[in-house]
């Protein structure tokens, strides 16, 4: 298959996506179920590929996600609540220190930039560590900074415990699935370079890979705050989807949670990523929601169906993957077009020697 | 509460320094107590941590959850029976339940990679604490009053629970028993050779799966004990309520040095005495966030904790 090729049938995929999208969004009832996955699903796919980057493709074992969702999400909110409405929202703090917007676009790029710095002055204290020690130490510093945002000395910026409300929201689906487009189609274009070769080299042994010539240090620093910048601005559209940040949500209950996502969809798969986050969110919001509704057949109560079990459900489902199908959806395979078209011609070639194997 | 400290301040610039001090402790007396009586339960869930980590090389995230289950196991024993009925099956129950997460969760992976036992931890709180919120209901409950130990006495002034008193006496008391056991019976050996090298003692004929089940046994017990005493302070159960005081425990773990069982009753005491007075200066948004920073500033400048051993990695 030729470049061109390639280049001409993912733009018409996309190009389709896309539109898609456009005309669903035109003929159907945008309030639907339907649009709250793939909205959300979207958000969750890049949570989730960006933790997957740190832990599938660099061996990081990192549970600071929401650390850096959290950093994403205050800045965004920050910089984009309309400057009339702060003295409504920063009631006890005089109407906060910020008096200015800045455009969506900037403030959810500013939001990734934020988490990507803390992310570099905490790597640089804890990447040094071994993995569960690294993970306790990054889910150590998600806490410190909730505890920090929490902080009611800092209630000009972050308002305190108070929430944070009434910035812009999305305008239509097409929003997150293009910002989430561009991230992930970056994150491939990282993952195919010689740093994502570098990334992979590290997590399969390190020592090799020092002999190698890389330096552990500085290639997981790189691969650590590019990360946090996704998860920057994943957190970012997470609090355009919300329409409300709180500090007290970005719990470590939330790192652990995607990171269970990622090993549904494979550890070392971006497609899987994908995939699994919207399996997930589709499931948890919508397909499940059944279990939790208490449910009769004539007079028959089904048993065990109640609030709570959908959740119950779901955590003895990740454990059978991570018992049984340690792999998960995707094991460390991705979605290529030439793949796909490879198999299909050898397929189709196939069939036409079996018939004239038959014809001789 | 900080015009004393100012005073006190103010004193040792005088040289009372003594009188200082005593000012120091005469002011913070209750958050002292508090700190050793929530340390001591600390104590008895480090353990947990300390023994599987040195046994195992793996954070059993889902102790933390287990020893919330106690507190629920309690609860609803004690609803259909005595409270004399109801401790001794609570710590049955749940060092069973200890038990069984191992065989089910932890033994499948003993040869795969150690982030996969790590997920698999991971999955087993998520697991717990929803079947917790499923079974409660998402409802708080009252953990039921223990006699004696939820009485009040005062000390020096500062009125307490009994179990302020109780814990230490009792940590100290089960870990001598424990340090015993681990010292001079054949088990305990056993235990200390596998820690050393897994593999060695596997030659040597011990049965690696009995001494690790035994790890978690212990664990759960002391862990079971510990819920009866914390609960008996905080009496409202959640489904998370394992998962602070758990990782608390594992950061006392830590900085005790993991693997050491006096380095993580030491640590735990540290621990809680020091979130307690954080909490009696004001800073009670910090509280939690102090323990995470200390286990940080632990993890950079001494990685092997008080008592821990130094280990070098080799290729």
């Amino acid at each position: 298959m030729t470049n061109k090729k390639r280049i001409i049938i993912s733009s018409a995929l996309i190009v389709l996506l896309f539109g898609g999208l456009w005309v669903m969004e035109l003929t159907m009832n945008t309030a639907s179920m339907l649009f709250v996955v793939l909205k959300k699903g979207a958000i969750y796919a890049l949570l989730v590929a960006a933790i997957n980057l740190l832990q599938g493709f660099t061996g990081l074992f990192s549970l600071g996600e929401a650390g850096f969702m959290l950093l994403g999400a205050y800045t965004f909110a920050i910089f984009t609540i309309p400057v009339e409405m702060r003295e409504n929202i920063y009631q006890y703090y005089d109407g906060g220190l910020v008096q200015f917007t800045i455009p969506v676009w900037a403030a959810l790029i500013l939001g990734g930039l934020v988490a990507a710095f803390f992310a570099f002055l905490i790597g640089f204290v804890v990447l040094k560590l071994k993995s569960d020690y690294l993970a306790i130490a990054t889910l150590g510093f998600a806490e410190i900074l909730r505890a920090i945002f929490q902080w009611d000395k800092l209630g000009v910026i972050t308002n305190g415990s108070n929430i944070l409300r009434s910035f812009p929201g999305f305008s239509s689906v097409l929003f997150p699935f293009g910002v989430v487009g561009l991230c992930l189609a970056a994150m491939m274009l990282l993952i195919n370079s010689s740093y994502g070769r570098a990334y992979k080299a590290m997590r399969d042994d390190e020592i090799a890979a020092e002999a190698m010539g890389i330096n552990l240090f500085k290639t997981k620093l790189q691969a650590f705050v590019i990360s946090s910048f996704f998860a920057g601005i994943g957190g970012g559209l997470l609090a355009m989807y919300q329409l409300t940040v709180k500090a007290s949500t970005f719990t470590a209950a939330l790192s652990d949670e995607l990171l269970l996502i990622a090993v549904i969809g494979g550890i070392g798969s971006i497609t899987g990523s994908v995939l699994a986050s919207f399996l997930y969110i589709a499931a948890n919001e919508w397909w499940l929601r059944f279990l939790d509704q208490e449910t009769f057949i004539g007079a028959f109560k089904i048993p065990l169906l109640r609030s709570g079990f959908r959740k119950v459900v779901f955590s003895v489902i990740i454990m059978l993957i991570v018992l049984f199908y340690r792999r998960g959806l995707m094991g460390t395979r991705e979605f290529s077009i030439t793949g796909i078209y490879e198999k299909i011609t050898a397929f189709i070639k196939k069939k036409k020697a079996a018939k004239g194997g038959a014809g001789k | 509460m900080n015009e004393f400290l100012l005073m006190g301040m103010a004193e040792i610039s005088g040289g009372g320094f003594f009188q200082a001090i005593a000012g120091f402790f005469q002011t913070n007396l209750p958050y002292i107590l508090a700190g050793i009586s929530v340390g001591g339960q600390y104590a008895l869930i480090a353990i947990g941590y300390t023994m599987v980590y040195g046994i195992l090389r793996l954070v059993n995230f889902a102790h933390g959850d287990v020893f919330m289950t106690a507190g629920l196991i309690c609860f609803y024993i004690s609803t259909v029976s005595p409270l004399i009925i109801s401790l001794p099956l609570t710590v049955l129950f749940t060092v069973a339940l200890g038990f069984t997460i191992e065989k089910v969760a932890y033994k499948p992976l003993r040869n795969a990679p150690r982030t996969s036992a790590m997920i698999s931890a991971l999955g087993m709180s998520y697991l717990i604490q929803n079947l917790a919120l499923y079974i409660t209901g998402g409802l708080s409950k009252q953990y039921p009053q223990i006699p004696f130990i939820s009485n009040s006495v005062t000390i020096w002034g500062a009125t307490t629970k009994m179990v302020t008193v109780v814990t230490p006496i009792l940590v100290i008391l089960l870990v001598v028993a424990l340090v015993t056991l681990i010292k001079y019976t054949k088990i305990g050996m056993a235990m200390r050779s596998v820690a050393d090298d897994f593999e060695t003692s596997r030659l040597m004929g011990i049965k690696i799966d009995n001494v690790i089940s035994m790890t978690f046994i212990i664990g759960t017990f002391l862990a079971s004990i510990g819920s009866m005493l914390y609960f008996t302070n905080y009496t409202a159960i959640v489904p998370s309520s394992g998962a602070m005081p758990g990782l608390k425990a594992f950061v006392a773990a830590v900085f005790g040095g993991i693997g050491s069982i006096p380095g993580a009753v030491i640590g735990a005491f540290l621990i809680g005495i020091c979130e307690n007075i954080i909490k009696g200066l004001g800073w009670t948004t910090f509280s939690d966030a102090f323990t995470f920073a200390l286990l940080i500033i632990v993890l950079i400048f001494m990685p092997s904790g008080l008592f821990g051993e130094k280990k070098t990695d080799k290729v």
